[in-house]
């Protein structure tokens, strides 16, 4: 008998710091001294705020640089750090970090930010809070995925991996380990979520799982 | 009266489900609200439509204001004017009267709540009360405070920061203080007379009432008459693009008496279009406000807010919730909620207004994109329902110190 898979949801609120920076050489010192939560908020707000569109526009960091600042270089760069690949919030400081400091060692002259415009840090205060939904079969996953919210969604599968440093998504952490389905588990952990949005996200899992039924019942 | 479910079709039994779960964390604390007035202004307005569904919610929330003669009401508008950053002139005299009407209030209070949540700067000086009870304090700031009358914000700020948290609308309104801030922003009610569905002939006959024809395009800005406003350069926007597309302007403002720079600012505007063809001027009767600027916003093609100044442009989200395509300054809050070229168009002239105007009548299919993304990034963030969930948030904030918290 597997164990039971409680599905949880995870709601913000997000804290001013009251800093803002006006140029790249004080966003990195900024990026060098803002808690983890607020490196999280940044990469990953845009997840939340826009999650019906696709493409998503890139990291608030990647953003502010290329449209409000105009350094159209560094800010491709930035919006190219590959989310996914980092396991730690603070290898992905690190990597925005050493980005920034490269780039402004070949190019010292900077742009500053019209007055209104500057880039304000935030950070998020995160509550999880456990929701009616429970699985302990494959069906019943099945069924719980295609009704949890897009809140609950985002938790298992970016708070978990990254935030709560788990390493990998919740729902392939339980299929592998209490399912032993690990082919499924392994796909849905490569699935990409930072280049498409929640629900179509939502739709590849259900797929993905409908499919692993059929060839069950076969 | 509305209930809480009334808001299930509009944003899901999830988000409701959420709401009663966070009211259910906060069983037992009652919540005490307290700003000047209960009547007229954004504040009270929230507050009325709030506080029945927080109770609802089995959140005991209860509200309470402060008294003050016209002196100290003149006075407090003169800090709201100073905290806006318009230069202002205010006496050791009126300091000290601020104080003393302050403390009179302070002692005359009866701090029920186990929450007290302070609205604006009129009451803001009760915190000084905060060592004789084991309560949290909240500050809430409904107004841009980002370019102060520096000596005002000094005064204030000795007040700001007994606080456990202060509350802003906009980062840029956030301050360097030694307390917890947090950004929550305001929000529209999808069920109220100004933002429900209406049906086909309630738009057709507000159309009809101010003899507005519906036959080309119609471009609308609804906002009362004030310069911040810029009622000229959308003139102006307007007359460029009307070289080219024919189409029509509306500029709908309330009869707004208190404000001075009214008329002015009407006069101003109608000057500048004399010559010009196909601009309707509609000064609309309160009593009626609400329903005929829904109709407006509804039988519109595009909605402009040319602000120059703004806070948070609460227009601007009831336009987007209507699913229109909005072009709007990218001052105050606008930029929260228009990501430029997705879920709407920023512009900072008259010359990018009348571009964006042009490209956005030529091509109708992305300007239909544009409203749709607008109305669902609306639905995520600006709704009643996701304040409630932030307020409720907060509240549980003051209980925990972490930056995750396991409920």
């Amino acid at each position: 008998m597997s164990n039971t898979f409680h599905f949880y949801t995870r709601l913000n609120l997000t804290e001013l710091l009251g800093k803002k920076v006006k140029n790249l050489s004080e966003l990195l010192e900024g990026l060098k001294t803002v808690p983890g939560s607020s490196i999280y908020y940044h990469t990953h707000r845009f997840l939340q705020q826009h999650h019906f569109l696709s493409p998503e526009p890139p990291n608030d960091f990647a953003y502010w640089v290329s449209n409000i600042l105009q350094e159209e270089k560094i800010g491709e760069q930035l919006a190219a750090v590959d989310i996914i690949q980092f396991e730690k919030i603070r290898d992905l400081r690190k990597k925005f970090i050493s980005t920034i400091e490269e780039y402004l060692k070949r190019n010292p002259v900077m742009r500053e930010s019209p007055a209104v415009s500057e880039f304000h840090f935030m950070k998020s205060v995160t509550f999880i809070i456990p929701t009616q939904y429970t699985a302990n079969n494959l069906t019943e996953f099945l069924q719980a995925v295609k009704k949890i919210s897009i809140h609950s969604m985002y938790f298992h599968i970016f708070e978990a991996r990254l935030r709560l440093e788990k390493g990998d998504n919740d729902f392939s952490n339980w299929l592998e380990v209490e399912l032993k389905e690990t082919e499924l588990a392994k796909v849905i952990s490569k699935l990409d979520p930072y280049t498409q949005t929640l629900e179509s996200l939502r739709q590849k899992i259900v797929c993905l799982i409908e499919r692993r039924l059929d060839a069950q019942n076969k | 009266m509305l209930k809480i479910n009334d808001y299930v079709p509009i944003v899901g039994e999830d988000t409701i489900e959420e709401l009663k779960i966070l009211g259910d964390k906060l069983k037992g604390k009652i919540i005490q609200h307290i700003n000047s007035t209960s009547v007229g202004g954004g504040v009270a307005e929230i507050l009325n439509r709030m506080i029945p569904l927080m109770n609802e919610l089995g959140v005991d929330t209860r509200w309470d204001l402060i008294k003050g003669g016209e002196k100290f009401f003149n006075i407090t508008k003169k800090f709201h004017n100073a905290l806006h950053g318009v230069p202002v002139e205010i006496t050791d005299d009126e300091f000290d009267f601020f104080l003393l009407t302050e403390n009179e209030n302070a002692q005359a209070i009866n701090f029920y709540g186990d929450v007290i949540f302070i609205h604006d700067p009129q009451p803001i000086g009760l915190v000084a009360r905060k060592n004789d009870f084991d309560k949290r304090w909240i500050w809430r700031c409904h107004i841009d405070v980002s370019n102060p009358v520096e000596s005002v914000w000094q005064f204030l700020k000795k007040f700001v920061e007994m606080y456990d948290i202060a509350v802003f609308s906009v980062p840029a309104f956030a301050k360097q203080l030694s307390i917890r801030q947090s950004l929550i922003s305001p929000s529209i009610d999808p069920l109220s007379d100004k933002n429900r569905d209406l049906p086909q002939e309630v738009i057709d006959s507000v159309f009809e009432k101010y003899k507005i024809e519906r036959n080309k395009p119609i471009i609308t800005q609804i906002s009362r008459y004030d310069f911040l406003k810029d009622p000229v350069g959308v003139i102006d926007a307007f007359k460029m693009v009307r070289k080219y597309v024919n189409c029509q302007l509306i500029l709908a403002g309330n009869t707004a008496t208190d404000d001075p720079e009214h008329d002015k600012v009407l006069n101003a505007a109608k000057e500048r279009a004399a010559d010009a063809p196909d601009i309707h001027f509609l000064v609309i009767d309160p009593s009626h406000n609400d329903i005929e600027i829904n109709a407006f916003q509804r039988g519109s093609d595009i909605i402009l807010q040319k602000s120059l100044r703004e806070g948070f442009g609460l227009t601007v989200t009831e336009a987007l919730w209507k699913k229109k395509p909005v072009i709007a300054g990218a001052v105050g809050g606008i930029p929260l909620q228009i990501t430029h070229k997705y879920s709407g168009i920023l512009t900072h002239t008259v010359e990018g207004t009348a571009y964006w105007l042009k490209q956005l009548l030529n091509s109708t299919e992305y300007a239909k994109r544009l409203g749709l993304n607008g109305h669902e990034h609306v639905k995520q963030n600006f709704l009643l329902t996701r304040h409630l969930r932030e307020y409720f948030l907060m509240f549980l904030s003051l209980y925990y110190h972490e930056d995750i918290v396991h409920l």
